[in-house]
């Protein structure tokens, strides 16, 4: 093994970066590079949606009600007239922030509780443990419902940041375990290695050794699950929505946008069709891209070539 | 293994204690609360709440009403549902039946699907039939469910007719309305819903299975037993597979409490009777007591699976001791 190593490091002489690493291997996964670049124009065509659309999300047309996809409604239109790929272009916004809000709480949550876990040990890790293992028995999807439903009495404002940001914080709160475990596992196996000791020999207080030290080599299995998460995140707002306990009608969420839809299949499938179809392909996307991540960042996991 | 049983048996008793106690902080801790769904029912005047609250005792502080309902509880009372008035017990006990029909119905599936599915990709590795197999799983894992549900609809109960005109597959319940129950029609009804379920989850359990088939192939009792002269056939079936298999163990347990839970979006989506839509629809109506049944027992029921899972575990694969 060792030998294999050091025969590896002299045949690829001259020194690479690890930056140039990275990117012949995640270069090698196609799919993960198409998967980004799907993922980027999506958001380029979110943010900038105003661009991309003569209509506003609201403006409604009851003379032009469920209109099939055409010239002037690529998507069509919908039960109010309003214009489908209009809807779809700044409900996005809401997914997508949803998604990212919730991911980035996760992570926090997750890589925090992981690193003190493993740092620590003893009583503050069973604790630690115990609450994950108390959060991953609880069924997720059921009590995001319940929390979706506690939410939906407050009566949040509609159409300001009040109507998604709980959301978002929710569904972090009930997805971290995953992260805490990977990090704690990568944690307690760095915490007795030499460059940690020395660093605490030479006086780093614990704050300096677990971020200056072991958070920059637990950072590669963070970003792979946070590019996981972004994806379940995404899937977990859109479900909620659609069900009617995540962002309420009418800002438009790829998820709420098919909430009613089921009445109108049989006149107008297409505004059953299109809101989902962006769900899959954002969905799809990220997933490529975190697979492709792991492809690169991990160099003992390399994809199934024994 | 004795001590071992007790500790675990124990952690868990203490695991679904502290799961109760933070769902019921939760929903009692509701703004508005438990009599929310009676503010905008203006026949209800503040005396009629002041005095419901008074009946429920709502006013009491938090760890008082948690003891009552944990008393409550524990002799099986789980309190009555707000809007049917009968006891949450009895709503769960009637909607079981459907729910484990089509889960039960919807596990077999995925297994048929996804165990030849998964050991066929492994073995045949890097050919056309692994990438597009990986590739559906793929596609598949990333489906919001509920989406494709949606789309069966269009598919399949919109677009698609029989020869008589009528829809070719019916898009919701658990049978026609009126007619004398017959297996035909009964599996008909099956069939979306649980195509919806299935396609998801035999995604996931198919790339897993690859990949324990794919670990396991490389092992060096593999590579023995093709020196030592078996045939192919023997090695896959005898020696990789029963040991690829061990994992799925714990795949299949894990999902076990599904069958109570059943799956929130094909109930809602099919209307199909069973636990997920009530729990749904109590949710819909804030009906409290309901809502924390399922969530209860729905919790207890995962955890005594993963304690089920570890002993099975251990039984199975002799490396593992338990301590």
């Amino acid at each position: 093994m060792i030998i294999n190593l050091l025969q590896a490091e002299s045949s690829s002489a001259p020194q690479e970066s690890l930056s140039g690493f990275f990117w012949r291997r995640f270069r090698k996964h196609g799919m993960a590079l198409t998967g980004s670049i799907i993922a980027l124009i999506i958001v380029l065509l979110v943010t900038f949606a105003p661009f991309f659309t003569p209509y506003t999300p609201y403006q409604q047309d009851l003379l032009n009600r469920f209109q099939p996809p055409s010239a002037e409604h690529w998507m069509g239109t919908d039960d109010l007239g309003r214009d489908m790929w209009t809807r779809v272009l700044y409900g996005g916004r809401i997914s997508l922030s949803v998604g990212l809000l919730a991911m980035g709480v996760s992570i926090i949550f997750g890589s925090l509780i992981g690193l003190v876990s493993g740092y620590y040990g003893g009583w503050v890790d069973s604790i630690l443990m115990c609450i994950t293992e108390i959060f991953l028995s609880i069924p997720r999807l059921f009590v995001l419902l319940a929390m979706g439903m506690i939410l939906r009495t407050l009566n949040l404002p509609n159409m300001s940041a009040g109507s998604f940001v709980p959301l978002s914080i929710v569904i972090g709160a009930l997805s971290w375990m995953g992260t805490a475990r990977l990090v704690r596992a990568s944690t307690l196996e760095l915490r007795d290695r030499e460059f940690v000791q020395a660093a605490r020999a030479l006086g780093a207080s614990d704050a300096r050794a677990l971020l200056q030290h072991i958070f920059p080599n637990v950072a590669s299995p963070i970003i792979v699950s946070a590019t996981l998460g972004l994806a379940g995140a995404i899937i977990s707002e859109s479900g909620l929505s659609y069900l009617g306990f995540g962002v309420q009608l009418p800002t438009p969420t790829w998820g709420n946008m098919l909430s009613n839809t089921q009445n109108q299949m049989t006149t107008a499938p297409w505004t059953a069709i299109f809101p989902g179809l962006m769900i899959f392909i954002v969905v799809i996307a990220i997933n490529y891209l975190g697979d492709g991540l792991r492809d690169a960042l991990d160099p003992r996991h390399i994809t199934e070539k024994k | 293994m004795a001590t071992y049983l007790l500790r675990r048996s124990l952690q868990a008793l203490l695991t679904l204690f502290a799961i109760s106690i933070i769902l019921f902080g939760l929903i009692s801790s509701a703004p508005g609360g438990i009599m929310s769904a009676y503010a905008e029912n203006t026949d209800m005047t503040p005396q009629d709440i002041a005095r419901l609250r008074a009946k429920y005792g709502l006013d009491d502080p938090i760890p008082l009403r948690y003891a009552k309902w944990l008393g409550n509880t524990l002799r099986g009372d789980w309190g009555n549902s707000f809007v049917s008035k009968r006891p949450a017990l009895d709503e769960i006990a009637d909607r079981l039946p459907n729910t484990m029909l089509l889960m039960g119905v919807m596990l077999v599936v995925t297994l048929l699907i996804a165990v030849p599915l998964g050991i066929l990709s492994a073995i045949k590795q890097y050919t056309w039939f692994d990438h597009v197999s990986t590739t559906l799983a793929f596609a598949g894992q990333s489906l919001p469910v509920f989406w494709f549900g949606l789309l069966l609809i269009i598919i399949f109960s919109v677009t698609l007719r029989g020869g008589d005109g009528k829809p070719l597959l019916p898009g919701s319940g658990m049978y026609t309305l009126g007619a004398p129950f017959s297996l035909l029609d009964r599996v008909k009804h099956l069939i979306l819903p649980v195509a919806m379920l299935a396609f998801v989850s035999a995604a996931g359990y198919m790339r897993y299975l690859r990949s324990a088939m794919l670990d396991v192939i490389h092992e060096d009792y593999v590579r023995t037993a093709r020196a030592k002269g078996l045939r192919e056939r023997a090695v896959i079936c005898k020696h990789a597979l029963r040991n690829a298999l061990i994992p799925l163990v714990t795949l299949v347990g894990l999902d076990l409490p599904s069958l109570f839970g059943g799956a929130l979006f094909t109930e809602t989506i099919f209307a199909w009777p069973g636990i997920g839509r009530l729990y749904f629809n109590a949710a819909l109506k804030t009906d409290y007591p309901v809502v924390m049944a399922v969530l209860v027992i729905y919790s207890g029921l995962i955890i005594l699976s993963s304690l089920l899972v570890d002993v099975l575990y251990a039984a199975l694969d002799p490396r593992i001791r338990l301590a």
